[in-house]
């Protein structure tokens, strides 16, 4: 999994290109926790995500309640395999998906 | 019917599902139902190696089953550690907003609604979880 990040005008977005799997969520997860402080609102680039399992919906749910704190948090480009995963999770309905 | 055994090891993730994928791919098996699987048998895997064994780890066994006629794949995982059904477990409560939401619980759900069926049985000082899963296009 690879994690680009650029931040423009306090909105910082995450490009992830690969697997969120147990394995690679804990990259994830540290990866945004170290941004939080530095963006008011998030945008998660999905285009690349071809695989998320429960370990990565755990992160998502994370960074969900932080930045609804703050100035909110969007993903974007979700593919319909992925969105299917968030459909049968109940996270089409807590995530701002566009 | 193949079988992969592996310490039931997070670390061994990989190997786990690219045995599994290496038998889907040789029956043709749509790229959407191998990723459903993928996420299926990581959950179970997963769950092994981190509750299966008191004392550190032990071994875990992945056998694949393809089935034709309609071409279906039976996957078990199977653990010599402590008895456990998954499937005995509330479901958690997926209606709730974002900040109610618990973190985790989600795993084994996931499993019971990507797949056909999903059996637990104990034998023999086993626990044997399988997936049911038909490989054909929809």
């Amino acid at each position: 999994m690879e994690i680009n990040k650029t931040i423009q005008n306090e909105t910082l977005t995450v490009r992830i290109t690969g697997r969120i799997d147990t394995t690679t969520a804990p990259k994830l997860g540290d990866s945004l926790t170290e941004s939080y402080d530095s963006c008011s609102e998030l945008v998660l680039d999905f285009a690349g995500v071809d695989y998320i399992s429960s370990a990565g919906l755990r992160i998502l749910l994370s960074a969900q309640k932080v930045m609804s704190k703050k100035g909110g948090m969007k993903l974007i480009n979700v593919s319909s395999d992925i969105m299917d995963i968030f459909e049968v999770t109940g996270f089409k309905d807590i995530l701002t998906i566009e | 019917m193949k079988e992969f055994e592996t310490q039931a090891l997070t670390d061994n993730l990989p190997d786990v599902l690219a045995f599994v994928d290496q038998q889907l791919e040789e029956v043709g098996c749509p790229m959407k139902i191998q990723m459903q699987i993928d996420v299926a048998v990581e959950e179970i895997f997963v769950n092994i190696a981190h509750y299966a064994y008191d004392n550190g780890t032990g071994k875990a066994v992945v056998r694949v089953e393809i089935h034709d006629d309609p071409l279906c794949a039976d996957i078990t995982l199977i653990d010599n550690g402590v008895p456990f059904d998954p499937l005995a477990k509330a479901d958690p409560d997926i209606t709730l907003a974002a900040n109610e939401r618990k973190i985790g619980g989600l795993g084994i759900f996931m499993v019971k609604k990507s797949m056909d069926d999903v059996i637990y049985e104990y034998v023999n000082g086993h626990n044997m979880l399988t997936i049911k899963k038909g490989l054909a296009k929809k």
